[in-house]
């Protein structure tokens, strides 16, 4: 097909998606306008019922616990299929060689990283009591360390996240989600039911298993990242 | 104006898709698709908004009383994105593997090469 031709399809087809797309939106509450109810009482029972101050983090690790876990799985399988489409096609040729020669980003950088790391181990803690969680931290843990390569050397990288240590963490993470909910059945309750004492609300000994499916989560979106910055950049070439 | 937001939605959507259409460039259509996938994250969002409502986190001081918005499509939209991210590295990592079997990204390029 000829671009003028996909053009025309697009201008065409696209035309009338629109058309469905701004009757489809008609339909919608007005904006501030939403009577969700499911919504609303989540925010009015979740405290007492789960102990947790951030009800959005309660709704990914507890109420919809079951969704997160299949969502794990779509991270998990999607940096599986990047490992084995890249790793196994490379050629052995060398490392990446690279430096970063300016010395206000490599003290700025470095000095970063530390702080970053605290950062995200910060927000995965805190993500039942305030904005965050293990999705949002883990992913601020990965940048940490993606930094030491960033501001620093990619050896300097490597040597931070071993790749059999990241591997590791990636499957011990995905399991341990599997696993508490096995424990849940263990203990006689349904699947990923929050069976665990539930703490007292508003400090980090609360919420039951939120906290750990919120750590499982953290690990598994640090390793995730970190695997995928491996195998990417393990394709590139740098002129010497 | 309470419809900007849904016109946003719309707009990232379409000027995605244009984006998707007329490619020259695998890696600048993945790229489009996070564009087309941001529009779900307003649309979701915005449905969830409620007027004057803050975000559904009950530190104490913040009386439950007073309601938040919807947590559920906060919840959505989380998992919207983590989905968003995982398959544009697996669509990156298919290019990478097109790049090296046919030496290019364009995807007139490698349809010319295919016939």
């Amino acid at each position: 097909m000829t671009r003028r031709a996909r053009l025309g399809l697009f201008a065409v087809s696209g035309a009338a998606l629109a058309g469905l797309f701004v009757w489809a939106l008609t339909g919608l509450p007005a904006f501030g306008d939403f009577h969700g109810e499911y919504g609303r009482i989540l925010n009015s029972v979740a405290g007492t019922e789960r102990h947790v101050t951030n009800v959005a983090s309660s709704v990914v690790f507890d109420y919809r616990g079951f969704d997160t876990l299949g969502e794990e799985f779509i991270l998990f399988t999607a940096v599986m299929g990047v490992a084995l489409l890249l790793r196994e096609a490379r050629d052995d040729r060398e490392r990446p060689r690279d430096e970063v020669r300016s010395d206000a980003v490599r003290a700025v950088g470095l000095a970063l990283v530390g702080p970053t790391v605290v950062l995200g181990l910060y927000i995965v803690a805190h993500g039942y009591l305030t904005p965050g969680g293990g999705f949002q931290g883990g992913v601020a843990l990965a940048a940490g360390l993606v930094l030491l390569y960033a501001a620093g050397r990619y050896r300097s990288y490597r040597a931070a996240s071993p790749q059999g240590m990241v591997d590791f963490a990636e499957g011990v993470s995905a399991g341990g989600y599997v696993a508490v909910g096995i424990a849940a059945l263990i203990a006689g309750s349904a699947y990923l039911e929050n069976v665990v004492d539930l703490g007292t609300k508003g400090t980090l000994a609360a919420a039951g298993t939120i906290p750990i499916l919120n750590a499982t989560a953290g690990l598994e979106v640090a390793a995730a990242m970190v695997l995928l910055f491996h195998e990417f950049l393990e394709e590139v070439i740098y002129p010497e | 104006m309470s419809f900007l937001p849904y016109a946003l939605a719309a707009w990232l959507f379409f000027v995605g898709l244009y984006g998707v259409v007329t490619s020259r460039n695998l890696v600048h259509l993945v790229i489009c698709l996070g564009v087309v996938q941001s529009s779900t994250y307003v649309l979701l969002l915005a449905i969830g908004y409620r007027t004057g409502k803050k975000a559904p986190i009950f530190t104490s001081g913040v009386p439950v009383k007073v309601g938040a918005v919807d947590p559920v499509v906060q919840a959505l939209t989380l998992t919207d994105i983590v989905v968003g991210v995982t398959v544009a590295a697996l669509l990156l990592a298919l290019v990478i593997e097109i790049w090296k079997r046919s030496g290019t990204v364009d995807p007139d390029e490698l349809r010319r090469k295919d016939t």
